[in-house]
């Protein structure tokens, strides 16, 4: 290899000493991730089982509404339905065949829980199984919590895939199975890399069509794209299959040290991987040292959102020149986020959970050039004078691997460009 | 149980919310689940609040529901008091809490706060956003309000107003102004911007000006009963409703009525002569009952459009909105689902909407202009600019903003003219409208009238007619306006299933035409 990995730091921050607060979190629940997951599986419909607040949450964050009809709905509980829940299981059922009707266009069905049915114990799986047998083999149904007593945003998408883990056929073939929703053309650009590398018995989880070949076993690897998915690495874990662990695929160098541990795992020459990978690298590199000038030397402090923010701060750390100050994260997974906590060095204060008031503190003092954060807290930091980047921002832009590196350092480069172009003084 | 793809309301605590949000001095301590917290949004994002809103959420977790809730709640609330000394709290659940049954209120009462608590019961399995901002500002004035001396000078409490309202802001500017040219001057706005301690000045206005129905009702009647304060009955949305509410605000407090004329432009613009083409629109009105009723009074009375159908999502105004709509002679659209909406919007192909965000998508998707009469409001509408909807600068506002999205009086004419010319057809949209312009190309669909629709949201619809159109019948019918277009094939197909004709041919069309002829 030409251009061998930029060595870790002495001191990572996996052994890092981890803030635990909790508190008041300021957090999306699980609910939020239909929003793309119905983008990416075309053929899915996602029957979320709740009250008038989950139908809000969903429209409200999708910020702009999908107007087409979407690919998902809430079946809001009534007060008929609190007192008797035999009676709310057969409305459910009625609920589905009405709506099965009218979409015929659907193949796969989830049943998504909530806080009021996980409270009341509605028995989703139960009736997952019994609609199942009934609309098989057309349609197959499957529930999944996206409670927010369970789930932290992004981790609605990770129970998702865990619940169509358990339900995949058996294969003793040796296979890599990418697991994590990607953006198709993200998606697209990934396959190209790894079939270039030899390695062409890939498949990707969720697929984007209800895929019957889809199947797992002992021989399959498993590399994840995103950082929340620990609920699916167990759940893949149970089938036989093997995680190749790696840093995410954020920038060049997370792009490379991710490629590199699927190359390992199958035998990959290192002459053909810097054939491969050598110019898409040149690319990020330099598209990434473009976009990221005005990020050198500045500081960054992230509230707990997506759990993108390890990885994250990484990138920005190492290849964007920022200083971490804090990163918070929801949950830390040290299987999942470990190796890009060994670059990570350390510094910044590594917090899991959150008491928003109390980090709201922190973060005033600390006074960061820039803050991610959600979307309640960003315009009223930024009347306070911090400049911030939307964390939901993250999850709904294409911003994995080679070709989107220098797109990642602009989202976060973006806020303080602005700062610079704005000017509302007279002239004199 | 009942599915649901877009909500007109929010669940009650929002409602709540929007009130607390619009105070200052107020905290809601929120017993929910952390998912819940996504209501901040609403304030931050959508209205661009610059504060969070005063709200701490108790965020239990599963872990929680074995254990102690109800100790996290106390431990919040306490927290909350110390960190943001309020002036005044409320306490309440959100739909999951309200199933755990920890009962906020009466643990709230044992704590011994120094400032008042206020319990709300929102019961968030039954009632709905406006049913909690209503209740909650009932609350807040039982229980910060007290008997006082009416102020020397005859005054006016503005009630209603709250946070993410349609146009609270610049409607409480511009009755200010209004009440002011008749010598009325404002006591307490509320709940907008007001603290607590104004809640307990209320008593010392004379008149209450009930801005809002939907958000500010209960507490109108309870401070009538306690206190003795007429409230005024007129919404003042439109120049009629306007001169109305003058005239009601002088008879129940006896000042001289007045009414500033010199900045009404509405009556003159709807008079001259370019106006003409909005003679006999087909507006469809669809919002909450407050905003529809009035927009039926303007659409009728001061644009000269024909009101084809009216409805209103909120059930508190169905009673109201049904009596309208006779009067009107049209059928009231009383639901809170929006694809019944869209389909009584599709039967009756009006020429433009007069709804909600909502309707806005529906009109998008069908092709028909819309213009945004009422919550619930998108980022969109909440401009920078000073555009109420009430008093006299409201008038002019909806004169402008209802015409915005037509195609021009002239245009439309050219369009009837030169129908196929390749760069002015109909197509592409109305000229001050640059987006939609897209160049001509042969129709493909159905609909050629939906240029912003992707393929996948148009369902594909059953034909309910057995007459099939003859191709030089189909091509003919191409040819008439997009906003006319879908009237026509509808009318021509009842006409053609009315005689039993298998075939619909140029001369079918042109007969339904004259058949159906105003």
């Amino acid at each position: 290899m030409n251009s061998p990995l930029r060595p870790p730091p002495e001191s990572g921050c996996r052994s890092a000493p981890i803030l635990k607060e909790r508190g008041q979190h300021e957090v999306f629940c699980g609910l939020t991730g239909i929003i793309w997951l119905h983008r990416k599986m075309q053929d899915a419909f996602f029957l979320v089982v709740g009250s008038r607040t989950c139908a809000h949450l969903l429209q409200s964050a999708a910020g702009v509404m999908i107007f087409a009809e979407p690919r998902f709905g809430t079946a809001i509980l009534e007060e008929g339905d609190l007192a008797g829940l035999a009676d709310a299981q057969e409305e459910l059922e009625r609920e589905v065949a009405r709506l099965l009707e009218r979409r015929k266009d659907i193949r796969q069905l989830f049943l998504v829980g909530s806080c009021p049915s996980e409270v009341i114990k509605l028995d989703l799986a139960r009736a997952a199984e019994k609609l199942s047998a009934q609309y098989a083999p057309h349609v197959r149904v499957l529930n999944y919590s996206g409670s927010g007593i369970e789930t932290t945003f992004t981790e609605g998408e990770d129970a998702c895939l865990a619940a169509m883990i358990p339900a995949l056929p058996e294969t003793d073939e040796r296979q890599l199975l990418v697991v994590g929703a990607l953006p198709d053309v993200v998606e697209d650009q990934m396959l190209d890399l790894l079939g270039k590398l030899g390695i062409d018995n890939v498949r990707v989880l969720p697929a984007r069509r209800a895929d019957d070949t889809l199947a797992v076993g002992p021989n399959t690897v498993f590399a994840l794209t995103q950082p929340f998915l620990g609920g699916s690495l167990a759940a893949l874990g149970r089938r036989g299959a093997r995680h190749i662990p790696a840093p995410f695929p954020f920038g060049e160098e997370g792009t490379t040290a991710w490629l590199r541990a699927v190359a390992m795992e199958f035998g990959v020459d290192l002459t053909l991987f810097g054939n491969v990978t050598n110019a898409p690298r040149a690319r990020a590199k330099k598209a990434v040292a473009q976009a990221a000038a005005p990020l050198r030397d500045k500081s960054i402090f992230f509230f707990p959102d997506s759990q993108l923010e390890i990885p994250l701060a990484r990138f920005l750390t190492r290849e964007c020149g920022m200083q971490a100050i804090e990163v918070g994260a929801p949950f830390i997974h040290k299987g999942v986020v470990g190796p890009d906590l060994d670059l990570l060095p350390q510094g910044p204060t590594i917090a899991e959970g959150q008491d928003v008031d109390l980090q709201l503190e922190r973060c005033r003092a600390a006074q960061p050039d820039l803050t991610v954060c959600g979307l309640g807290l960003a315009n009223p930091l930024e009347a306070e004078g911090l400049a911030t980047k939307w964390a939901i921002e993250l999850v709904f832009t294409p911003v994995h691997f080679y070709e989107q590196a220098g797109d990642l350092a602009s989202l976060f480069a973006r806020p303080l460009n602005r700062r610079g172009l704005l000017h509302f003084e007279a002239a004199e | 149980m009942k599915l649901s793809v877009w909500t007109y309301e929010g669940p009650p605590h929002v409602g709540a919310m929007r009130v607390a949000t619009a105070m200052r001095g107020l905290h809601y301590v929120l017993h929910a689940p952390q998912g819940d917290t996504y209501a901040d949004l609403l304030f931050t994002m959508i209205e661009r609040r610059d504060q969070r809103p005063p709200v701490t959420y108790t965020t239990f977790q599963a872990r929680d529901l074995g254990s102690d809730t109800a100790n996290l709640f106390k431990t919040a609330c306490e927290a909350a008091y110390q960190r943001f000394q309020p002036q005044a709290m409320i306490v309440g659940a959100s739909c999951t809490a309200e199933l755990i049954q920890d009962d906020p209120g009466g643990m709230a009462e044992t704590m011994g706060l120094p400032v008042p608590v206020i319990p709300l019961e929102l019961p968030s399995y039954q009632r709905k956003e406006n049913f909690g901002a209503d209740e909650t500002m009932f609350q807040l004035v039982r229980h910060l309000s007290r008997p006082a001396e009416k102020t020397e000078k005859v005054t006016a409490n503005l009630i209603g107003p709250t946070a993410l309202g349609f146009r609270h802001r610049d409607d409480i500017t511009e009755l200010t102004r209004l009440l002011n040219d008749m010598g009325v001057e404002i006591n307490v706005v509320a709940p907008f911007d007001a603290t607590p301690e104004d809640f307990g000045r209320l008593a010392s206005a004379h008149v209450n000006v009930l801005m809002y129905p939907e958000t500010g009702e209960a507490a109108c009647r309870w401070m009538e009963r306690e206190y003795g304060i007429p409230f005024t009955k007129t919404v003042p949305i439109g120049v009629g409703a306007s001169r109305d509410f003058v005239a009601e605000v002088a008879k129940l407090t006896g000042v001289e009525p007045a009414f500033d004329e010199g900045r009404l432009r509405l009556p003159w613009y709807s008079r001259s002569v370019d106006s003409t083409y909005l003679t006999g629109k087909r507006v469809f009105i669809f919002g909450d009952g407050t905003h529809v009723a009035a927009a039926a009074r303007v659409a009728r009375d001061e644009m000269g459009f024909e009101v084809v159908g009216m409805g209103c999502y909120n059930r508190e105004m169905a009673r109201m909105i049904r009596r309208l709509a006779k009067e009107y002679d049209v059928e009231a659209v009383i639901t809170d689902d929006y694809l019944e909406v869209e389909r009584a919007i599709e039967d009756l192909a009006p020429e433009m909407i007069l709804g909600t965000q909502m309707e806005r998508h529906i009109g998008k998707r069908l092709g028909i202009p819309c213009a945004v009469i009422s919550a619930p409001v998108h980022v969109q509408d909440f401009p920078a600019r000073y555009s109420p909807q009430m008093g006299i600068e409201g008038a002019n506002v909806i004169f402008d903003t209802w015409v915005h999205p037509l195609v021009m009086g002239l245009e439309e004419h050219l369009l009837h003219m030169f129908r196929e010319d390749f760069e002015f057809h109909d197509e592409a949209g109305p000229s001050h409208h640059g987006a939609h312009a897209k160049p001509a190309s042969p129709p493909v669909a159905e609909d050629v009238a939906q240029p912003n629709s992707t393929p996948e949201s148009v369902p594909e619809r059953q034909s309910t007619v057995e007459g099939v159109w003859l191709s030089d019948a189909e091509n003919e019918l191409k040819k008439i306006p997009f906003f006319v277009r879908g009237k026509a094939r509808r009318n021509t197909e009842k006409f053609a299933a009315e005689r039993g004709l298998n075939e619909i041919s140029i001369d079918t069309l042109y007969e339904a035409k004259a058949h159906y002829a105003r």
